[in-house]
């Protein structure tokens, strides 16, 4: 052949570069959980852990929560919004099915015409898409990509049902991942389980909601809904689970993609300064730390008493949070482990900014 | 395969590292919930224990049946058999 092609100039390494968070102001307690389902204080902190969630008011949009969080990550980082190459926005309560709220984001910042793109893989969304920022990078496809983890889970959920929705919260977290001379984020270990797709799951598809309110007789629907919602349901749909499926999962399967992380760093429990799991549950995060036999050294982040499970956010929330309260983690290694509906999960090592 | 005073013991044993109730406490005719104050989700932690302890699956909808530490005893052991 006559001519090659080029090809990016790569980096060796990657990081994380900066961190920021946005927390909604509306405070949720426990007590205001048990005016909608029959449940008490006690049950709801015994079994999760969780004191309040945070949620946003209607004029409070997933954009408006990505676009604080991510200002704060950018100045955390020391770089301008210019100087970003990719956007990719993890979250699953946008609610336009197309165009992204990435390049809305992107728009937003002043970091036009950067690629970006949201990520669908719910609570492991964020490590999902860690996982990509540092290929981009050391690919030398990006130098800096701002990865986003966003939700306003309460616009899909029914505060009348019990089985998921008084865990849930509504927040932003924001890592800013650029190039590093020493390894900063190790091997993925990130996978799917879709023989669990309803463990954790939407009441129904939107294409039923369409039919419910336009009527089954629009001859443009008769193929495309698989299950008319039943008579007097919500038509608008709203997240359901399995919670004692996803528990056990949670830990014991979790617990083992944990340890897998650890080994692919090439790193032992005892070398860890914190650990980051998805806040879903104060019970899973205690059970996990006993699996994983982490010494008492290690900081456990543990937001979930105060802000609920806020899925892809849950995890850059928490580190954020964790590096204002124990600045001595700064500078060490972090575990993080996504999890979440699909199934899907995603977990890394990384050195804290 | 265990005898049912092996699963007994084995059980007591993850019951006491879960909760920190006395093993001597666990027995036959306890109900997990009202007698022992075992809630729903160290009863999930117990009964994955238990599974890799005598080999045997527990099914999630088979969790529910579980009242006593008899009808633990009682499913392990059938289900060892
Ligand atoms: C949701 C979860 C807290 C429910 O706890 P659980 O122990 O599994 O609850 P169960 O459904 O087995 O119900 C146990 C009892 O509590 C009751 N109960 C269930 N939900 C309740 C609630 N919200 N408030 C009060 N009581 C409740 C049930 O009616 C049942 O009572 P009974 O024994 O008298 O019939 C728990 O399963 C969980 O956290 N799972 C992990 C889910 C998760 O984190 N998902 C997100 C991952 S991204």
């Amino acid at each position: 052949m006559s001519v090659q092609l080029k090809t990016p100039a790569t980096n060796a390494y990657s990081r994380i570069l900066g961190t920021g968070s946005f927390r909604p102001d509306v405070v949720v307690t426990n007590d205001d959980v048990c005016q909608w389902i029959d449940s008490s204080d006690e049950w709801i902190r015994q079994r999760t852990g969780i004191i309040t969630r945070h949620r946003a008011d209607a004029n409070t949009s997933v954009l408006d929560m990505a676009e604080a969080a991510s200002r704060r990550a950018l100045e955390d980082a020391g770089i301008t919004a210019e100087q970003l190459d990719t956007v990719i926005v993890a979250t699953v309560t946008f609610p336009h099915a197309t165009p992204s709220a990435a390049s809305a984001l992107t728009e937003r910042l002043g970091a036009t015409p950067a690629p970006a793109y949201d990520i669908s893989a719910a609570c492991a969304g964020y490590c999902y898409a860690v996982a990509q920022a540092d290929a981009l990078v050391r690919a030398g496809l990006a130098q800096h990509v701002l990865v986003v983890g966003v939700e306003k889970l309460s616009d899909y959920i029914d505060n009348s049902e019990r089985t998921i929705s008084f865990l849930l919260g509504d927040g932003a977290g924001a890592v800013v991942i650029g190039a590093s001379e020493v390894p900063g984020i190790s091997p993925s270990v990130w996978g799917s389980d879709g023989s669990k797709w309803n463990a954790i799951s939407m009441t129904h598809s939107q294409l039923a909601l369409r039919e419910s309110v336009l009527g089954s007789e629009n001859e443009l629907l008769e193929s495309a809904v698989d299950e008319p919602l039943e008579e007097h349901a919500n038509p608008w749909p709203t997240l359901r689970q399995d919670g004692q499926t996803v528990f056990r999962w949670a830990v014991w399967e979790m617990a083992k993609m944990a340890r897998k992380a650890l080994h692919e760093a090439g790193i032992e429990a005892e070398d860890l300064a914190a650990f980051i799991p998805h806040q879903a549950n104060m019970r899973i995060i205690d059970e996990m730390v006993k699996q994983l036999k982490l010494p008492e050294s290690v900081v456990v982040a543990r937001d979930i008493a105060e802000n609920g499970n806020t899925s892809a956010a849950s995890i850059p929330m928490a580190m954020d949070r964790m590096r204002r309260e124990h600045p001595e983690v700064s500078g060490k290694l972090a575990l993080q482990i996504g999890f979440g509906a699909g199934l899907v999960f995603g977990a890394q090592v990384v050195l804290l900014p | 395969m265990a005898s049912n005073e092996e699963i007994l013991a084995g059980l007591a044993e993850i019951v006491n590292a879960e909760t920190g109730l006395d093993v001597a406490d666990v027995q036959l005719d306890k109900s997990f919930t009202e007698d022992l104050d075992i809630d729903s989700i160290s009863m999930m932690t117990i009964v994955v224990e238990a599974e890799d302890k005598f080999e045997v699956k527990i099914p999630d909808e088979e969790v529910k049946n579980l009242k006593t530490v008899g009808d633990a005893v009682s499913f392990i052991a059938a289900a060892q058999a």
